[in-house]
């Protein structure tokens, strides 16, 4: 089973994400820089992927939308800085919807070819402050609480219908 | 503004986080502490009241002396507010790792066929 790792340092502008992959690294690479490869692994849970523009060469850019359930749209932006295939991928990303512009961050992403056809992702995202960084990593609390808000409904839900299917449990 | 006092706050200072290594290994006071840091009395007493109100670090008092108790089970507090995050990518590579196994055999499809060829 491979296992996704995060390191998040206290007091740090950084974090880093860790990511084994059964798979040969060329593959790995497409699957980060082709937009129709793209949208189809990285939309978050309830949200649908929109990929605006994805132009995946040195100085191009990128744009795409999340769709939450209620209609909200979340815009992401950002500029490629470098396409190294197939081992980097270094571009800045923004979120559009915070309430003022600038806070962009720098990811850099690396791909090493391990033993059995194997890859190893390493992303380091760099902030402007702290605060950005752990604005962030809350940000995935704050949808995970709702998520799992709405897993805990989903068993209710399950629990309630079996009760009223099976009356003698 | 209400100060921020949770377990975020107390490691977010190197010297508090090498505080609560200190006091983690044995129960110190005031003045031991101090000994092991290049900076004031009253700046130890200040992160060690920071460390109190965080929930860290407990006061407590054995005849005059005051001894400083570490109290790790917060710090699980930091793994629990990362994890929301991490589990976000985890599904996202979840379902990546189902695409790169479609495009493998897909790729192994189509150089099967050229073998046939």
């Amino acid at each position: 089973m491979n296992k996704t790792l995060l390191k998040v340092e206290p007091g740090k502008q950084e974090l880093f994400i860790y990511r084994e992959f059964d798979a040969p690294r060329d593959l790995v690479f497409k699957t980060f820089t082709d937009p129709k490869l793209l949208s189809q692994w990285m939309n978050p849970c309830n949200m649908t992927l929109h990929i605006d523009e994805f132009d995946a060469v040195d100085g191009g850019a990128y744009h795409f939308t999340h769709t939450d359930p209620m209609g909200g749209k979340h815009i992401f932006r950002g500029v490629i800085h470098e396409v190294n295939a197939p081992e980097r991928l270094i571009r800045t990303f923004e979120y559009l919807n915070l309430p003022e512009r600038g806070h962009v961050v720098l990811d850099t992403l690396r791909l090493e070819t391990l033993p059995g056809n194997r890859t190893r992702l390493t992303i380091q995202s760099v902030f402007q402050s702290v605060a950005d960084r752990d604005g962030m990593v809350a940000a995935g609390m704050e949808d995970g609480v709702s998520e799992s808000h709405q897993l805990l409904d989903e068993l209710l839900a399950k629990v309630t219908t079996r009760k009223l299917a099976m009356p003698n449990l | 503004m209400q100060t921020r006092r949770d377990v975020f706050q107390a490691i977010a200072d190197p010297i508090r986080r090498d505080i609560i290594g200190l006091v983690a290994r044995q129960s110190l006071n005031l003045n031991s502490i101090a000994e092991n840091f290049p900076v004031s009395r009253p700046a130890i007493s200040q992160h060690i009241k920071v460390l109190t109100e965080c929930g860290l670090v407990i006061i407590r008092r054995q005849g005059r002396e005051r001894y400083c108790e570490a109290r790790l089970a917060t710090l699980n507090q930091v793994a629990d507010w990362m994890e929301p995050f991490r589990q976000m990518w985890d599904r996202r590579f979840t379902a990546l790792d189902q695409l790169l196994e479609k495009m493998k055999s897909e790729q192994a499809t189509k150089h099967n066929k050229r073998k046939r060829k």
